[in-house]
């Protein structure tokens, strides 16, 4: 066994470092730093994904054809993890991550020439339509409808939860196009245009006070047959496809890592001594630290194994679930390093945007909005509990 | 020994529960957290009329003279319906401080007027530099040839922009952490030399960050010329936890009652979410918390005129077990409702919220918890 990396891996890495020093603008570390909830907005990553596109970096996971980097696996966790580190932005994962790989994988040869590139140069902004109000853990029984029309489908019914949709250009969505008695039979993947006559948004406030998701209204909209992906009721194959890449999305360890150090740097900062010397925060930033470094090694493991062409099972439910429950373990440490000032509220969004003094400073603005919203990771993206039932399911055969 | 309610504090509780159930809907909470000043002056006369503010007030001065087992019966009903009148401030803090420590005139002045709804207190103790030691003071108050002067600055004072009076904690003898030299003044919140920065807070109410400088104040500002208001401060503190104790297990009993309601009618995979083993235990294991801490906030009440250790152990202790089961029971509310457990459009995400606020205010559970052993050692020694 060996832990360290190859001589042209750690030449990579200086590259990617050497990359990041002369492209990642302080203004958009900042503007990470002050986003509270999971995905940051236009006005923060736009930079950053402009430097990466002109890199041909922005979808490095994509076959080369489409504009991917054909990286090996190791190259891979080396980005991601200099880009945690580093305190990069995200860019958005519905196009990059979502469904980018499923056209690429089930698309027609027009919609890959028409979307990919958009979706690389940042032009077209998705969002995800998948959740409603009375389906969120079964995905299945959802109820959107699309009834053929000629050449249109006539979408009707409401999506919830969708992430910035009041940002996006388009919605990939499951919709319902027949009334199986296996629900997963009847439901196909449609790509919308959001400005379509009949869509309305409405926001829905988080918990921490930031305007991040919407519920979405489809009032008889018109959607071409040709923006439907693959085939007519198969799109629960493409959805379950996008699946294993939104939960795989991440190598998280390198991102909690920083997190966990800003921490120690705000302790550090308390000039009166009485946060420094307080030893229960000492072993409980030790305790999450201990827990990084296990999610790292069994990212590290997870990698050897792809790199091998073994097959590493279901340990992304590993890492979702461990990932979301440190981050906010992380995330609760904070509120109990400021004391105090974890009962400011401080009303305005964004908080990037803020050019008035606030109440707190800067680098207290985000800790109890980012707990708040924070606990909205152990929700998206398949509930602990369901990742529980994934384990138990695929990886202990019961 | 007999732990039951006697009748008079069973009413005391069907009277709470009424007031809330008829008075505080989430709606109506909603409503007055919009409104400009963001509290109700209507509701805070009502309480007066119920003579919940004069509760703890001795007789002589127009109160009820009861207490601590009362007072718990109150802020648990105040917890259900999460109130953010500034009870807590000016009839758990406040009255008791002035009973405590004031001269029979400041008594006289000071609490027939908070009695009949008139006058609201705010306790400005906390600094930014303390984390949570009563002890640790660097608010100076100057002798002068006219009374006192106050300099220093106090964060997070709560209820403060809906006071008239702010009770200032000041040191009076030089040494910053001194257990003696320490003082309490009455300051009419408009008083010069006395700069207020209003805000939210998490839970929904107001408070502010004070800045003293050059702030004259008359000599009988000094709640009954005590310049030892350390221990006062440290019971009136111990049994505003006992206090918030109750109102915790208020709002941990809705959560739970909430997070049922809704796992029964919520169906995913074609059966109710409470269907499923691991949320049912899920539930059980709130209930679980919610007896602990109940048992918890019990033992701090019961504890309030105790011998001061004894008290103190008590309200660390409370103050550790309430704040983890709160938040055991908040985050598994909050997770059990998924996605709508994270928006403001639920209650659920409010009653989170002034856990976590119950969980900061007088020192987290991690505080209390080195508090409690260092009471142990000195109890051993
Ligand atoms: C901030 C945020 C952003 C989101 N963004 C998007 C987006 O962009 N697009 C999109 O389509 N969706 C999005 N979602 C929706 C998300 O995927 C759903 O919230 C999630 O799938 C859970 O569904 P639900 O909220 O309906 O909860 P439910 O499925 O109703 O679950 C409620 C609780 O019951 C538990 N539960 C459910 N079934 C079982 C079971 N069989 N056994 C044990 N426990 C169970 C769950 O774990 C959970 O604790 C987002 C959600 C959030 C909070």
């Amino acid at each position: 066994m060996d832990l360290s990396f190859s001589k042209d891996e750690l030449a990579f890495r200086d590259e990617v470092r050497d990359f990041i020093a002369k492209n990642l603008t302080e203004e958009a570390r900042r503007g990470q730093r002050l986003t509270p909830s999971a995905l940051s907005e236009k006005a923060v990553f736009g930079s950053w994904h402009a430097a990466l596109y002109r890199k041909g970096w922005v979808a490095p996971y994509w076959p080369k054809e489409y504009g991917g980097a054909g990286w090996t696996p190791a190259q891979r966790y080396i980005f991601e993890s200099e880009l945690g580190l580093a305190g990069a932005p995200r860019l958005l994962p519905f196009g990059i991550h979502m469904v980018g790989p499923v056209i690429i994988k089930f698309g027609s040869q027009v919609q890959k020439d028409y979307y990919l590139p958009r979706i690389l140069s940042g032009e077209d902004y998705w969002c995800q339509g998948y959740s409603e109000p009375g389906s969120g853990s079964d995905l299945a029984s959802l109820k959107t409808k699309a009834v053929r029309d000629g050449d249109h489908y006539v979408v009707n019914g409401t999506k919830i939860w969708t992430t910035h949709a009041h940002f996006a250009d388009r919605m990939f969505a499951l919709v319902r196009t027949a009334d199986t008695p296996k629900r997963q039979e009847g439901i196909s993947f449609l790509l919308i245009d959001m400005k379509t006559k009949g869509i309305s948004t409405r926001p829905i406030i988080t918990i921490g006070g930031d305007h991040e998701v919407n519920q979405v209204f489809f009032d008889d909209v018109h959607v071409p047959v040709e923006n439907r992906v693959g085939e007519e009721n198969k799109g629960w194959t493409y959805a379950k496809y996008l699946l294993e890449f939104e939960r795989g999305a991440g190598f998280r360890a390198s991102g909690l890592r920083r997190e966990l150090k800003e921490l120690r740097e705000l302790i550090a900062r308390d000039r009166a001594g009485s946060v420094a010397g307080d030893e229960s925060l000492a072993s409980r930033l030790s305790e999450i630290e201990i827990d990084i470094d296990a999610l790292e090694m069994i990212e590290l493991k997870l990698l050897s194994d792809v790199q091998a062409g073994r097959n590493p099972g279901p340990v992304s439910s590993v890492l979702k679930l461990r990932g979301t429950e440190v981050f906010q373990a992380i995330t609760r440490l904070g509120v109990d390093v400021i004391g105090h000032n974890a009962l400011v509220w401080e009303p305005r969004r964004p908080l990037y945007g803020l050019n008035e003094p606030a109440v707190l400073p800067e680098e207290e603005l985000a800790i109890l909005p980012a707990h708040l919203d924070g606990r909205a990771h152990t929700i998206f993206g398949g509930t602990s509990e369901i990742q529980h039932e994934i384990i138990a399911k695929q990886m202990l055969g019961l | 020994m007999d732990l039951s309610l006697s009748d008079e504090q069973r009413l005391l509780g069907d009277a709470a529960s009424r007031f809330i159930a008829g008075r505080y809907s989430f709606e109506a909470r909603r409503t007055i957290l919009q409104s400009t000043e963001g509290f109700s002056r209507e509701i805070w006369r009502e309480f007066a009329d119920l003579g919940w503010l004069g509760l703890s007030v001795p007789e002589e001065f127009g109160g009820l003279g009861a207490g601590a087992v009362e007072t718990g019966i109150v802020m648990e009903a105040l917890g259900r319906a999460l109130v953010v009148e500034p009870y807590l401030a000016t009839a758990v803090i406040a009255v008791p401080l002035i009973a405590e420590l004031g001269s029979q005139q400041q008594k006289a002045e000071l609490l027939p007027p908070i009695v009949a709804g008139k006058s609201r207190l705010a306790f400005a103790q906390a600094e930014p530099q303390a984390r949570f030691a009563l002890d640790d003071v660097a608010t100076k108050a100057v002798r002068t040839s006219v009374g006192w002067r106050l300099e220093g600055r106090k964060d997070v004072v709560l209820g403060a922009p809906w006071a008239d009076h702010l009770l200032v904690v000041a040191r009076i003898s030089p040494t910053q952490r001194d257990r003696s030299g320490i003082g309490v003044f009455v300051v009419p919140s408009s008083a010069a030399g006395i700069v207020r920065t209003d805000y939210q807070t998490l839970d929904g109410g107001r408070a502010s960050n004070i800045v003293f400088s050059e702030a004259a104040v008359p000599t009988d500002a000094l709640l009954g010329g005590s310049e030892h208001a350390l221990p006062a401060i440290e019971k009136v503190t111990d049994n505003a936890i006992a206090a918030m104790a109750s109102e915790a297990v208020g709002c941990m009993q809705v959560l739970l009652e909430t997070t049922i309601a809704y796992t029964k009618q919520r169906i995913q995979f074609g059966k109710p979410l409470a269907d499923n083993q691991v949320l049912r235990h899920r539930m059980a294991a709130m209930a679980v918390k919610i007896e602990e801490a109940r048992a918890s906030a019990l033992n701090a009440v019961l504890a309030a005129d105790a011998d001061p250790l004894t008290r103190a152990r008590a309200a660390s202790s409370a103050k550790v077990k309430v704040g983890r089961s709160g938040r055991f029971v908040a985050e598994q509310a909050v997770q059990l409702h998924g996605g709508m457990g994270v928006t403001e459009e639920l209650n659920v995400g409010a009653y989170f919220k002034r856990l976590m606020a119950i969980d900061i205010i007088f020192g987290s559970p991690e505080f209390h918890l080195q508090r409690h052993a260092r009471l142990s050692r000195q109890q051993a020694a």
